[in-house]
């Protein structure tokens, strides 16, 4: 005879108790809240910008002398800069750049530097492992921002290639997460028992031992939208990224230092919503990480 | 001045309640909250303690005796976890409603423990020396004493649990040293910090049984030799009966049976201590027999009576209606269980 | 008894290299976690092995499901040579031969489903159709309800747990399976569940237990025969009966009387003779002669020289020791 175990009607143990549980403990830190808050209210401005934003058109080539240099007020909520431009509204568009800088870097940079990772700590103590590993390390030596200066100002300025060059330094981080859990894994009962019944490597690898490496691997990927986009915008800043006139949140800042501290909200508003963009995935990383905690009792 | 014991009383012998009981804990209740509502964990546990007794706790998994424990030093994480109800008393003080100073006082010298597993209970950077060293300075005294007294403070314990050259242990790190020296280390350390109540979490478990043996004969010498008290818990039958004078039985967070050890080998009464006899295997042979069906209780929807009537083959209609209370079977013996309500002496 | 032999060992070594002595000369250190032991198992058996750390019991049960290979001797199943020159066991032999770990907690992957992880096996070694029924019927044999299926391990219970490790053994077919430490982790009450449930299946597909434990209380119970091992060597071997009524070898004595027992016969039965003493060595650096020597309170100037043999001192007994007393 048996006692059943179960608590607000969802069996436990299964896949939706599971999501409830998780944001119970996400929810637990009124700050991951607030990240998330900053986080969706950014994607949500991103996304509908040309609806949203009070002078679209702005964005892009756009000169109206008239209305130049104007302070904060009711027109222009945040005012606008030297050319006339609303800055609210190119923040907005800002927002566009530094969420398409975050999405694409990490697409193109997760799903090799896990695999390579998983593979490395898989086949931990042989060569395979040797020969990733060592390559991971030549990149991780060279000094991220170095290498991200020295790619752009080689080749043309523009977004794609900086998304390019912080791709191409941003790999081994995620091949060094993985390889640190995979072959910490790889020795756990489960995946021998996978072996003896005589599941295929392509399976233990990606099937057994790569779902328990989710969690980190958010938590990272949260984190690193965070640097992503404080890298991009630090890079336009300099001038490798975004040109303008297109509304980078770092050109803009970039395109205000002259007019300090007299016109001080052309740099001053992009600047903050970096900081709002930052802080907001910081943030959510945060609750992330909490949501996939280990629980107690 | 001595009331005769009421039947509420729960497992200790013919004294008056409290009067010098070195422990005694009264109706504890303690919740959990987590994700879907409220563990309820500890369902009113009644314990008691006298100095020089060697008293054992044994349960399964589940039972409850860990939170117990830590909740006689005010370790459990408040929260999730929450003192419900109930109170704890140390040498007649109660523990629950100690400021910080005087619980400290009690953590480092009324009370010590050694846990379950001796190498994570051990700082795998700091020497033995300078772990014994920490244990000596936090007790109360530890201001006062010079640097020749704390080093024979370190060296006393060691000698006292056999460890081979204790002048060259206090320079070893933990992990040079075997999985049983690991546990004779976590001895020392706690008759460094208190002579008074040791607590032993199943202080054999995860060593050898050759090794299991040599350091629970060194626990029964140490508790004849010196005045330790000593309260061991563990889910061995076949240890308690070795080392104990007095058992309970704990079950889905209550005390369900308290007895003379030998007492309660020899006439198990409560059900869940009948079928824990009897499922444990036998040196002479006989077969393996039934294990107890079912599973333990939810803690967030337990029964509302009996928790062990869900499982238990002779439950009977008030089981699920209310909870049983200690019955006194005899002076050495009670048990919470219907079937003995009428059997009191 | 006339059983075929299901699996023979024979002189079986596992050696691992774990390091250098020095830079110069690498002369290598090794750790002779089995040392040549040698025994069989008869067809719906079960062969205990006894053993505390650094025995070399698990090691060898690695061995025989091919999670290592031999340094040295021979794993026949049937008749089979294990490790025949290829690389790679066939997959007809993987079905026969499975294992349960013993600590269920981390031998269940706790990203998957009880079905995910029972599905598993089935896909890979039956190819027929309806899994989602053979794994309710794997679920039935090892009395797991149903309503599991869902669930994660961490939702489960330690006996349910090992449940599913053991429907996950089964689900194969096999012929033969390992049992390390089933039972270990497991709280008294499940663990007879457990046992009763492994005994079941035994008669009811004549299967063949290795099984592995350090308690003699339950081996006692559940083994026909036992085989005791100490620092990767066998001491002595014998049926079960004889093995508990008659032991011979000290370590054996030293193992028996350090039980803690739950009643008086049993106290009866307890040799006292010899109480443990000393550490367990560590399998890096065995001692000269024989490996218990050191350990041993009856022991003579030879022990120490020379590693002793193993006899048949009375019919289906064998010891390893100078003394035979």
């Amino acid at each position: 005879m048996t006692v059943h175990a179960e608590s607000l009607d969802l069996p436990k143990g299964t896949t939706r108790e599971k999501l409830g549980r998780g944001w119970y403990k996400f929810s637990r830190n009124t700050m991951s809240i607030v990240g998330l808050c900053f986080v969706l209210l950014v994607t949500f401005l991103a996304v509908f910008a040309p609806l949203v934003a009070p002078y679209p058109e702005h964005a892009g080539k756009f000169v109206d002398f008239a209305n130049a240099s104007i302070p904060p007020g009711r027109t222009y909520p945040l005012g606008t800069d030297v050319m006339g431009r609303d800055i609210l509204s190119r923040i907005f568009f800002g927002f566009r750049f530094s969420l398409m800088m975050g999405v694409v870097v990490l697409s193109l940079v997760v799903p090799p530097g896990v695999t390579l990772g998983l593979i490395a700590g898989y086949y931990q103590g042989t060569w395979i492992d040797t020969a990733i590993m060592r390559i991971t390390d030549i990149f991780l030596a060279v000094p991220p921002l170095i290498l991200a200066l020295a790619i752009c100002s080689v080749l043309t300025p523009n977004l794609f290639n900086a998304m390019l060059a912080v791709s191409l330094m941003w790999w081994p981080w995620y091949t060094r997460l993985v390889y640190g859990l995979a072959s910490t894994l790889r020795n756990e009962f489960f995946v021998s028992s996978a072996e003896v019944i005589g599941a295929s490597k392509f399976h233990i690898i990606f099937k057994e031992i790569l779902p328990n490496c989710i969690s980190p691997i958010f938590t990272k990927m949260s984190l690193d939208m965070a640097w992503v986009i404080l890298l991009g915008s630090s890079l336009s800043f300099v001038g490798l990224g975004v040109q303008p006139p297109r509304p980078g949140l770092g050109t803009m800042v970039a395109g205000g230092t002259d007019y300090l501290p007299e016109l001080w909200w052309i740099s001053v508003f992009p600047a903050l919503a970096i900081v709002v963009v930052v802080l907001g995935f910081n943030l959510l990383g945060d609750g992330i990480r909490d949501m996939f905690a280990a629980e107690e009792v | 001045m001595s009331s005769p014991p009421s039947r509420q009383d729960s497992g200790h012998l013919s004294r008056p309640p409290q009067n010098g009981a070195l422990l005694k804990i009264r109706d504890l209740h303690v919740h959990f909250k987590v994700y879907g509502g409220r563990l309820r964990v500890l369902d009113g546990v009644h314990f008691t303690m006298h100095p020089g007794e060697k008293v054992g706790l044994v349960g399964e998994t589940g039972c409850g005796k860990t939170t117990t424990m830590k909740s006689i030093l005010r370790i459990l994480p408040e929260p999730p976890a929450r003192i419900a109800g109930g109170e704890i008393y140390f040498k007649g003080r109660d523990v629950l409603k100690m400021k910080q100073k005087e619980l400290r006082k009690v953590r480092s010298e009324g009370i010590s423990m050694i846990f379950q597993d001796p190498t994570a209970a051990l700082n795998p950077v700091f020497t033995v020396g300078q772990q014994l060293e920490a244990v000596v300075k936090y007790s109360i005294e530890g201001k006062n004493l010079s640097r020749k007294e704390i080093r024979e403070r370190t060296l006393q314990p060691l000698r006292e649990v056999a460890l081979p050259d204790p002048e060259r242990m206090l320079d070893t790190y933990p992990l040079q040293l075997s999985g049983g020296m690991r546990q004779r280390v976590c001895i020392a350390m706690a008759l460094a910090a208190s002579r008074e109540l040791l607590i032993a979490d199943e202080p054999g478990t995860s060593l050898d049984v050759t090794i299991q043996d040599q350091i629970l004969r060194l626990l029964h010498r140490l508790v004849e030799e010196t005045d330790v008290s000593v309260l061991l818990i563990t889910h061995t039958l076949g240890v308690v009966r070795e080392m104990t004078d007095r058992v309970y039985v704990m079950y889905a967070g209550r005390m369900v049976e308290v007895a003379d050890t030998q007492e309660l080998f020899d006439n198990p009464l409560h059900p869940y201590t009948h079928g824990l006899m009897e499922a444990v295997p036998r040196l002479t042979g006989g077969g393996v027999a039934d294990g107890i069906a079912g599973r333990i209780p939810d803690y967030m929807h337990p029964p509302q009576g009996c928790r062990f009537q869900p499982r238990c083959p002779r439950a009977m209609e008030v089981c699920h209606q209310e909870k049983p209370t200690f019955y006194r079977i005899d002076d050495n013996h009670q048990v919470a269980c219907f079937l003995y309500r009428d059997s009191e002496t | 008894m006339n059983q075929a032999d299901i699996l023979t060992v024979r002189d079986l070594k596992k050696h691992f290299v774990i390091g250098h002595k020095d830079v110069l000369r690498r002369e290598p250190i090794t750790v002779k976690a089995v040392d040549g032991i040698s025994f069989t198992v008869k067809e719906g058996e079960t062969f205990g092995l006894v053993g505390e750390s650094g025995s070399g019991k698990s090691t060898t049960a690695y061995t025989v499901v091919a999670m290592y290979r031999p340094t040295a001797g021979s794993i026949s199943f049937r008749g089979e040579n294990l490790f025949e020159g290829k690389n790679e066991r066939t997959r007809a032999l993987k079905k026969e031969i499975q294992i349960v770990f013993q600590d269920p907690g981390s031998s269940l992957n706790p990203r998957r489903n009880v079905k995910q992880i029972l599905e598993l096996p089935l896909r890979i070694h039956r190819r027929e159709e309806n899994r989602t029924e053979q794994i309710a019927r794997l679920m039935d044999m090892v009395e797991l309800p149903l309503e599991h299926m869902h669930k994660y391990p961490q939702a489960l219970g330690g006996g349910e747990k090992q449940a599913v490790a053991i429907a996950r053994a089964l689900a194969t077919d096999p012929s033969f399976i390992i049992l390390d430490e089933p039972t270990s982790a497991l709280d008294v009450s499940v663990q007879a569940k457990i046992i009763n449930i492994l005994i079941g299946l035994q008669d009811e597909f004549n299967l063949s237990y290795l099984f592995i434990t350090h308690d003699l209380s339950l081996m006692r119970n559940v083994a026909s025969r036992v085989a005791i091992m100490y620092l990767g060597k066998i001491c002595e071997v014998a049926e079960t009966a004889e093995f508990f009524r008659n032991p011979y070898h000290p370590y054996t004595e030293m193992l028996l009387s350090s039980i803690p027992v739950v009643s008086e016969e049993e106290e009866q039965v307890k040799p006292k003779r010899i109480r443990s003493t000393g550490e367990i060595p560590s399998p890096v650096n065995v001692p000269p002669g024989c490996s218990f020597h050191l350990r041993c309170p009856v022991r003579q100037p030879g022990c120490a020289e020379e590693d002793p043999v193993m006899t048949e001192i009375e019919e289906g007994h064998w010891v390893r020791c100078h003394l035979q007393c």
